[in-house]
């Protein structure tokens, strides 16, 4: 893999290494030898197309999917995740596209879900006194942590799920279409969090569809295509070249559509 | 103006003060479906109102000594089933695990001669043990419980009558502990009166600590009128129940250790990790598993727990009879145990319930049985009645879930 790009911030040491990574489900390849290096302090876009093996890799880093084939290595330690606690213990937290909430428990149970405070004699005051210190950060609107979360719109739950992975202070974050259900000064929020996020040390690592998002915010940004790298970019690559990248020609559905809007403009 | 409370900083939002306040929160969570434990006590109030028009004996005190002393036994049954309702599993062989208990109490203390606790604790081991092999069906080959629980309850009435032998029964001798323990211990009235004085200090303590913490910590807190009135309300009730039993016989101590299980069970269930796990579990098993819980850990716990409070149920359920016999078990204790945590609010859908859901319930019950005794109506009556009470619960619980889903509640 091409590492010798220039990055916008100074990266620091590897903390996640992806060598010929491959996941088959039955006779269907979603991720074939995939590479992948993500340093501390710097954010790594993940775009593709549907279908290319974004949420699959984000599965795989996450334990819910154990790869059929590579290795990974995180913080130089050659690690395998069999189950999402040994994913969450390393420090590696996850928020999913579905964002795997529990609706019948509320705002501060599913933020401290599986790490609760003194787990026999659960510290309610101190687990939402940390929930609203999280939610706060995030600027987040939350009516009520004590309504079950089926009570909350789609936005709301969102930011919920980015709440949770905070948390436990992880070394690398994961987000799956972090903005695809938020309003504008949301999405600026968590765009901004990204960063705050990033200027601490963490890695991140975000996927998403739309390529605003992705060039405000990324370091570098992999495109992946029918379960292969397809290429690194800069954050200042442009859209041509990275949508020729994520559908794999220059000749494509996005390129005739802008050449028709240009032309029907003259 | 001071800075707002940490939870009181959204302007959007309404929030209640004050009795009237309180009262419509009440209200907007029943319209939206969340009834809580409210069907069953109406329920139980026109179950009670009806009956004693019929025939005043029901309601008389040591009428009532009896329905406690019967709710017991099947009521620690119906805690597990709390317990495997929770993460959305069914145990359908507790009927017949019971059953098996007792013939295993009666044979190996009556028979072989052992010592009655290693007796007990034997049934309920083996209790447990059944419930172990559930959860490793349901973890490691994927098998539905009610598959499973199901072969359960034809291979355990197997056994509970080889146990029993040819002879088909077992006495246990009358005058022994466990037996009176059955029949006749009742609490003697000055503790029975200072433990209907603990709930209340309890609420009244923790509420004063919750209360200073909160404030601490600048979070809204209840007032400290409110805390008042709930802990004197609960101790005024629990006095009065007290004082009525003792006109009769008393508070059966059999009937104290139910309500001291449910209690443990209703901590376990909403102040630890293991209960907040219990209902994401129940909630959405993969959002858990991604959570980092252990999904097979928290089913097992279930499955072992519920077999072996079906265990202990069906070994004071020997203890009232002073007998195990080939028909413990049998007939409607399993439908019986398993429609008093769904009459009581526990979900057949998994991630809502609590332990309280099982002794309203299973009083619910007892009181029709009871009731319909005393008109010496038939048993036939009592399954059609305590059948048609049942289909009502888990409309209520279809009707209160769509309800709950339409207003933004889980």
């Amino acid at each position: 893999m091409t590492d010798n790009l220039k990055t916008r911030s100074r990266p620091g040491k590897l903390v996640l290494s992806l060598r010929g990574v491959s996941k088959h489900f039955g006779a269907v390849s979603a991720l074939t030898d995939i590479e992948l290096d993500v340093h501390a302090g710097e954010v790594v876009a993940l775009v593709g197309d549907n279908g290319a093996g974004k949420s699959t890799l984000v599965k795989i880093l996450a334990g819910v999917h154990q790869p059929s084939a590579g290795t990974i290595s995180f913080r130089g330690q050659p690690i395998t995740l069999n189950n999402p606690a040994a994913a969450l213990d390393l420090g590696i937290a996850t928020v999913f596209q579905d964002l795997a909430l529990c609706e019948n428990l509320d705002v501060v149970s599913n933020i401290f879900l599986g790490r609760e405070m003194s787990p026999l004699r659960l510290d309610e005051v101190a687990m939402e006194v940390r929930a609203w210190t999280l939610l706060n950060e995030l600027s987040a609107r939350i009516p009520s942590v004590r309504e079950p979360v089926a009570s909350l719109s789609g936005g709301q739950r969102q930011t919920v799920a980015i709440a949770r992975s905070l948390l436990l202070d992880p070394k690398l974050i994961m987000l799956d279409e972090p903005t695809a259900a938020l309003g504008v000064a949301q999405t600026a929020e968590v765009l901004n969090l990204i960063e705050r996020v990033r200027d601490r040390g963490h890695a991140v690592i975000m996927i998403s569809h739309n390529m605003e998002d992705v060039r405000a915010v990324a370091d570098r940004i992999v495109v992946l295509r029918l379960g292969r790298n397809n290429g690194v970019f800069n954050a200042d690559a442009s859209s041509e070249d990275l949508v020729a990248a994520i559908t794999g020609a220059t000749e494509n559905a996005v390129a005739r559509r802008a050449g028709r809007r240009a032309g029907g403009g003259q | 103006m001071s800075a707002p409370l940490l939870d009181r900083g959204d302007i959007r939002v309404t929030h209640a003060t004050g009795v009237t306040g309180a009262l419509g929160v009440l209200v907007d969570r029943v319209r939206s479906g969340d009834l809580g434990s409210i069907p069953v006590v109406i329920g139980l109030v026109i179950i009670w109102t009806v009956f004693t028009s019929l025939n005043a004996v029901f309601l008389s005190p040591n009428n009532l000594v009896n329905l406690l002393f019967d709710c017991s036994t099947i009521g620690v049954i119906s805690l597990g089933i709390v317990c495997v309702l929770m993460v959305g599993q069914i145990d359908l062989s507790v009927g017949s695990m019971s059953g098996l208990a007792s013939a295993l109490v009666g044979s190996l203390w009556v028979d072989h001669g052992w010592p009655v606790a290693l007796a007990i604790a034997a049934a309920v081991l083996t209790g447990a043990l059944f419930g172990l092999i559930y959860a490793l069906l349901l973890n490691r080959l994927g098998m539905p419980s009610f598959v499973s629980t199901l072969a359960g309850l034809l291979a355990v009435l197997g056994m509970q009558l080889y146990v029993l032998g040819p002879s088909g029964s077992i006495n246990l001798p009358y005058g022994e502990t466990l037996v009176n323990f059955g029949q006749l211990l009742v609490l003697p009235p000055a503790v029975s009166h200072a433990l209907a004085f603990v709930p209340g200090a309890a609420v009244l303590l923790t509420g004063l600590r919750t209360r200073s913490r909160r404030t601490a910590a600048r979070l809204s807190a209840a007032s400290l009128g409110s805390l008042l009135t709930r802990s004197v309300a609960l101790t005024m009730a629990l006095e009065v129940v007290v004082v009525y039993l003792h006109r009769g016989r008393g508070v059966p101590i059999m009937f104290a250790l139910f309500l001291g299980l449910a209690l443990a069970m209703q901590y376990a269930l909403t102040r630890t990790k293991w209960g907040r796990s219990m209902t994401a579990v129940g909630g959405n098993p993969e959002a858990a598993r991604r959570a980092g819980i252990s999904v097979s850990g928290i089913y097992t716990s279930a499955f072992v727990l519920c077999g072996g409070l079906a265990a202990l149920g069906g070994v004071l359920g020997a203890a009232r009879l002073a007998s195990a016999s080939q028909q413990a078990g049998t007939g409607d204790v399993n439908l019986n145990a398993i429609a008093a945590a769904v009459i009581g609010g526990t979900s057949l859908f998994g991630g809502r319930g609590s332990a309280w859901s099982a002794v309203l319930g299973i009083v619910v019950i007892q009181s029709i049985a009871s009731g319909l005794t005393l008109l010496d109506l038939s048993s036939s009556l009592r399954f059609m009645i305590t059948g048609a009470v049942l289909a009502v619960a888990v409309i209520v619980d279809s009707l209160a879930r769509q309800s709950r889903a339409s207003h933004g509640r889980a």
